[in-house]
């Protein structure tokens, strides 16, 4: 097996024993991304900066200084923002934009010594949940089972995509409705959204700025335990990053829930939900049972409402924090008739840079937060929330540490299968996890096995707030019972 | 509640996105259905209820009242589609 499949976890043990050199670690994903052009994962590369850090991470290595992501070769979505390398949050708006600054995200993982092998795909400003709305066209589901080229979820698609293929050994997703726990699900890979202000937000570009959390999107739960770590903790530069102590994620992996409370809750059994989905949901159920923790019945009596809810809050947040993209300061700037004024080249500008989802968001947005519309719709969605936090809080309160849930409402459909969908019918994808956004609350999506079109199926935890210690022990528990090992057939 | 066309020239315009008149239609039917959605939050009894204003209930830090960055100017304008002079600059708004 090439070095490009292995896991994090693996490639730091064989990094320090001296077996692999990062630089060779980092060709091999090199040499697997330009073989996987087919997959459309990677749109801008980074060679050049991806081995001169491998060579710097040599040399700590060598020196016995060598944090854990020291010389791990990663993914980074291409919201983050990266100095002198290309960011467009997909989107043709940014086309051209080299941030003179790097986010506080990847100055860690660098910091810490990890490489970066380029930008990875996703939807237009992580509006979406197939990748369809991408600048690059969609990324691509390594999981192929028919003539179908499907898609690898949204909006972290290239990331899910990149690491499922072995493109990389893992990437960073984001998180806004279920970014980074769909496309996990959708392409048999693991990704947890960390407690809302566990990691900084500095230098990503927003979507809704309370509810966007950025995450590790990896191989197996300790790797996404060990990602997590370098990506955590408090920022200054991030007024909601929280400055409480970050645990030792991978020491929580101890494999023993015992004596935990499961929570079931009622709400998320849908109409309309494959049986295959109920099953597995009932597979993961006793799995946890056999490991010695508790199931309960619960009930999220608001978890109904999350979908519009959501719906009106992230397109409200999206219209503002989208107001800055006004050809004046960065990126796509409408070439100008005689005669125009400023009126016309921000509204030409905007037509031209957006795609059409991200128009649609940013009107909704205006929409309701307009005069007259304010408090019908924007006011009463964010009391909504209210009481959908007060129910997590409410069966937390009662003793339950993690609630197991589906991830998705169906396997990875086919790319151009929602073309003739409406906007409302293609949102029913995050049905089940834009609670956790809505909430703060940590998810994590785990792979559990494969379904009878051959298709990866997931399911998701959910944990207290700044228990991801605790979440990803329990995601571990439920990989190891699974032992969901298979690897998409190369294709591309 | 159903978007009609002049509302949906009006959001448009809200937006400073320019939507050509033939669109319109299609993007308040769009918009429409996207509301008729929402109109589920309706059933719900959030009398008393505060609205959510905050994720984790934290205060927000302060900080000493000192400049911390600045004298950074070539890089600020460094991704301007159009800068002149150490200026953004942008067509004629005041004749």
């Amino acid at each position: 097996m090439t070095a490009n499949t292995w896991t994090i976890a693996a490639a730091r043990d064989a990094l320090r024993r001296g077996e692999i050199s990062a630089v060779d670690l980092t060709m091999s994903c090199l040499t697997a991304i330009d073989a996987g052009d087919g997959l459309n994962a990677f749109v801008h590369k980074t060679p050049e900066i991806a081995l001169e850090q491998a060579r710097a991470a040599d040399l700590r290595i060598k020196a016995g200084d060598a944090p854990d992501m020291c010389g791990i070769p990663l993914g980074i979505k291409d919201l983050f923002c990266t100095k002198g390398v290309a960011t467009q949050a997909a989107s043709n708006i940014l086309k051209g934009f080299k941030p003179e600054y790097e986010s506080t995200v990847t100055g860690k993982l660098f910091d810490a010594g990890a490489v970066m092998l380029g930008k990875l795909n996703m939807d237009e400003f992580a509006m979406g949940s197939s990748n369809e709305s991408s600048c690059y066209g969609p990324a691509v589901n390594p999981w192929k089972v028919d003539d179908a080229k499907r898609t690898p979820g949204g909006s972290s698609g290239g990331s899910a995509a990149a690491v499922a293929a072995d493109l990389c050994l893992g990437a960073t997703g984001t998180d806004t409705g279920g970014s980074i726990r769909q496309p996990a699900a959708f392409c048999g890979i693991t990704g947890i959204k960390p407690t809302y202000g566990r990691v900084s937000r500095y230098g990503i570009v927003a979507y809704a700025s309370s509810l966007d959390q950025a995450g590790p999107m990896t191989k197996t739960v300790r790797d996404a335990a060990i990602f997590l770590q370098a990506m955590a903790g408090h920022d200054a530069r991030d007024s909601t990053s929280a400055d409480i102590a970050v645990p030792d994620f991978e020491a929580a992996l101890t494999g023993d829930i015992r004596g935990k409370k499961i929570g079931i809750p009622r709400e998320y059994r849908i109409e309309g939900i494959p049986a295959e989905i109920d099953a597995l949901w009932a597979q993961g159920r006793d799995m946890l049972r056999d490991a010695g923790a508790e199931i309960v019945d619960i009930s999220l009596p608001h978890a109904k409402y999350a979908l519009p809810a959501y719906y009106v809050i992230a397109p409200a947040e999206a219209s503002s924090n989208l107001a800055r993209y006004d050809g004046v300061r960065y990126g796509h700037r409408a070439t100008l008739q005689s005669g125009d004024g400023i009126t016309e080249m921000y509204e030409n500008t905007r037509a031209e840079g957006f795609g059409p989802e991200t128009q649609r968001r940013i009107m909704v947005g205006t929409y309701v937060l307009s005069a007259g519309f304010y408090d019908a719709y924007y006011n009463r969605a964010r009391k909504v929330r209210a009481l959908i936090k007060r129910d997590f809080e409410q069966a937390f309160a009662a003793g339950i540490d993690a609630i197991l849930a589906p991830a998705t409402p169906s396997s990875a459909f086919a790319l151009g299968e929602m073309d003739k969908a409406t906007p409302v019918e293609v949102y029913l994808n995050d049905v089940f996890t834009v609670t956790a956004n809505l909430a703060g609350l940590p998810g994590v999506a785990v792979p559990m096995g494969l379904d009878s079109k051959g298709l990866p199926m997931g399911l998701q935890l959910l944990g207290r707030p700044w228990d991801e210690g605790g979440l990803l022990n329990h995601a571990y528990v439920l990989e190891r019972a699974a032992g969901f090992v298979a690897k998409p057939d190369k294709w591309w | 509640m159903s978007i009609d066309i002049d509302t949906a020239r009006k959001v448009a315009k809200l937006a400073r996105i320019a939507v050509p008149t033939t669109d319109l239609p299609a993007l308040a039917e769009k918009l429409s259905g996207i509301l008729g959605f929402m109109e589920q939050l309706n059933e719900v009894d959030v009398e008393g209820i505060e609205p959510m204003t905050s994720v984790t209930p934290m205060r927000l830090k302060r900080r000493a009242d000192v400049v911390t960055d600045g004298n950074i100017q070539a890089a600020i304008l460094k991704n301007a589609p159009d800068a002149r002079e150490g200026f953004f600059a942008v067509p004629k708004v005041v004749e």
